[in-house]
């Protein structure tokens, strides 16, 4: 589903990503873990198509057999491709109710599908809300204005479980939740998992990794995974901490 | 009787136009207002129109405006063979309003010049008015224009025979939104100087809806000026819906008057226009007045608007609240002067005060400039001012979920001007201008056959059809 090929990002003539490679296939959980500061919300953003700073040097990235850099943020997302925020933003003024319904439309306008009917919209919104254990009218307040860091990372999973991506990553989901709100978290991707999407988890613990099992564990460092390996690597790496990866990295 | 302008200068041409047709000009007034007038002249006479060399003009030229030559009418003889009914229809789906049309200035109406309903309101033209009910207009009238501060209002009050006339007695609560529309429509460029006069007495309740509308693409000045008295308890919602073609020179000065417990919203929402200029001078003139003062504009092209808004605030405990929003595209150009004054004994006085500007280019251009006067100390008052572009990590969070950049952009600017927009408390008017600021931002929408009110009447409004007290 996902190629990255020698994957080189610049952010303002400074290498990031040196050389970075990865395949993930439909049906798989893969978590990448690493230090702060070794390129992992660079690697989600650039994967999403975030434009601006970011640089690519070298390499190549490829989804469902396109080229990404032919496509623009928004037919990325149309394509299946959803990023989990690690800092969701706050709009004002535009509820989330607006929000969603105009992401699934222009995304079945892309695929020449009709406008979704107001019922199966309202449907898809309770199942949605039920997912992610939003009870109040939370769906009707502006996008992530004065929400908590927990309803802030719930209303992500929230718009996952909406536009039921193909390929969603997760940058850093699990950062300033505690443990109740971890697991709704976890139990929303867990629900959402089909045979036919993939899940890229960014994380920096390995507590995010007891409620969602990864096949693969990813260590990135110094902008490459220097370390791949199944769940127990992530065990291992809560054990011996990252010092062990710098150390051999020297 | 019809004159031009086109000798001199144009201020010249006036003060020719006034001396050769003072009779005209006064006719019928009394001794006093006759006085009141003739210095108007001469304050005009000696001043002229404003210039960027003084402060509060800085930044609003009107000289190329007032480079042309214009026709100016002392009577309405213009509307023989005009159908008023078709001009003047306004078809809001489910807003039902008492309609006040004014044509180029003047109040016109099929059915009298005056009307006076059962519980006492009466609705008309001001010139028949000062014949009829002189003992009210003669007691408010030119009493809050103030004339020594801005020669426009003192050209407004040498030159004004007619305009709005509304009368709402004490204990009266209008049920029906009454709405002026003004609308020019000439085949010549006009200059119009018409001067409106609202009166609520004591708990009374008014909404009242002003449509000011260009209906072709001809050049016009219009110098208006209305003066609005709000007494003890009484209450006014106040909604300005500006759509003029950018030929247009729109000066708008009004003057609001409170007195204890009184309440007004005044909200202007700006759509199109080539030169505007709102003037609101709000006066809390006794305790526990409130007045909320709200605008938004979204202006492009080379269009220009001005919004000054003085708040007085000469009574203890009184309440004010401005918010201005604007959005700009191309070399549009937008001016914010808010100044609140605090006299030494309106303690507990609550002022605040913002206007926040989006700039979509590098060419459009805002100057704003809060300023607050006080003289108590123990009041709360705030301002801010913000000028940006639209924030770009909120436009990646909304394109990361499929939405477009065009929608996406779209999104951020209609919400950005919604605050404004959601005070407006009449809800199909509101659903309306929330149309109307869709299409405007999307650029579809143009100055129209008729009034403001119709522009989207052509197309099936959007709306979603969810209820949202179920989510």
């Amino acid at each position: 589903m996902l190629s990255i090929k020698n994957l080189h990002v610049s952010i303002e003539g400074r290498e990031i990503i040196k050389g970075l490679n990865l395949e993930v296939k439909a049906g798989e959980v893969h978590a990448i873990m690493g230090p702060n500061g070794t390129g992992k919300s660079t690697l989600a953003a650039v994967v999403a198509g975030k434009e601006g700073i970011y640089e690519i040097t070298k390499g190549e990235i490829t989804y469902k057999g396109k080229r990404l850099d032919d496509l623009s943020v928004e037919e990325r997302a149309r394509e299946g491709i959803f990023l989990g925020f690690q800092y969701p933003v706050e709009i004002p003024g535009v509820t989330i109710v607006n929000f969603m319904r105009t992401a699934i439309n222009e995304i079945r306008n892309y695929k020449g599908q009709e406008p979704i009917g107001a019922a199966e919209f309202l449907k898809m919104m309770e199942e949605a809300k039920n997912l992610v254990g939003i009870h109040s009218k939370l769906t009707n307040r502006s996008v992530n204005e004065g929400f908590s860091g927990g309803e802030k990372k719930k209303n992500e999973i929230f718009q996952m479980a909406m536009l039921k991506p193909d390929l969603a990553i997760l940058d850093e989901t699990d950062s300033g939740l505690d443990i109740d709100a971890l697991k709704v978290v976890a139990n929303g991707v867990n629900t959402l998992k089909r045979p036919d999407n993939a899940t890229i988890v960014i994380t920096h613990y390995q507590r995010l990794l007891d409620f969602i099992v990864p096949d693969f564990v990813h260590v990135l460092y110094d902008g490459r995974i220097v370390k791949s390996g199944g769940k127990e690597l992530a065990i291992e790496l809560e054990a011996k901490g990252y010092e062990w990866i710098k150390a051999e990295n020297l | 009787m019809e004159v031009n302008t086109n000798q001199l200068s144009l201020k010249a041409d006036l003060i020719r136009l006034f001396e050769d047709n003072s009779d005209v000009l006064l006719a019928g007034e009394t001794t006093e207002m006759i006085m009141h007038r003739k210095k108007a002249f001469e304050l005009f006479r000696q001043n002229g129109f404003p210039n960027t060399k003084m402060e509060k003009w800085r930044n609003t030229d009107l000289s190329a405006a007032i480079k042309e030559n214009y026709h100016i009418y002392f009577d309405p003889a213009f509307l023989e063979g005009i159908d008023l009914k078709t001009i003047f229809q306004c078809n809001i789906p489910s807003l039902v309003t008492d309609v006040i049309s004014q044509l180029n200035g003047w109040f016109v109406s099929e059915n009298g010049s005056l009307k006076k309903t059962q519980d006492g309101v009466i609705i008309g033209s001001l010139q028949a008015a000062k014949k009829h009910h002189a003992d009210i207009v003669n007691q408010y009238l030119h009493s809050i224009a103030n004339i020594e501060k801005n020669s426009l209002i003192a050209l407004n009050t040498a030159f004004a025979i007619d305009g709005t006339f509304i009368y709402v007695p004490d204990n009266v609560h209008v049920e029906i939104p009454m709405q002026m529309v003004n609308i020019i429509r000439h085949y010549r460029n006009i200059f119009i100087q018409n001067h409106n006069l609202i009166i609520l007495g004591r708990n009374a309740r008014l909404q009242l809806l002003q449509c000011d509308d260009s209906v072709d693409q001809q050049r016009s000045v219009t110098n208006t000026v209305t003066e609005v008295f709000i007494g003890e308890n009484s209450s006014l919602d106040h909604y300005k819906l500006q759509n003029k073609n950018n030929n247009s020179t729109f000066i708008n000065s009004a003057f609001f008057n409170l007195e204890k417990n009184a309440r007004l919203l005044t909200n202007g929402i700006t759509l199109n226009g080539g030169m505007i200029r709102n003037d609101i001078h709000v006066t809390l003139n006794g305790e526990h007045a409130e007045a909320n003062i709200m605008g938004v504009y979204l202006m492009d092209g080379s269009q220009h608007v001005d919004n000054q808004v003085f708040v007085d605030h000469a009574y203890p405990n009184c309440f004010s609240n401005e918010l201005f929003k604007g959005i700009l595209d191309d070399s549009a150009s937008a001016v914010f002067n808010g100044h609140i004054l605090v006299r030494r004994d309106a303690q507990k006085t609550n002022a605040y005060q913002n206007n926040k500007n989006i700039l979509l280019t590098d060419k459009a251009t805002v100057n704003t400039m809060p300023f607050l006067e006080i003289y108590a100390d123990d009041v709360k008052c705030s301002h801010g001012t913000t000028i940006g572009q639209l924030d770009q990590n909120a436009l990646f969070y909304l394109k990361s979920r499929g939405i477009g950049d065009d929608n996406a952009r779209l999104l951020l600017m209609y919400a950005f001007a919604a605050e404004v927009i959601n005070y407006i408390g009449i809800e199909p008017l509101r659903i309306r201008v929330d149309d109307m600021v869709k299409k405007r931002l999307r650029g579809e929408l143009s100055i129209c056959d008729q009034c403001v009110l119709h522009c989207s009447s052509k197309e099936k409004p959007v709306h979603f059809e969810i209820d949202m007290s179920k989510i």
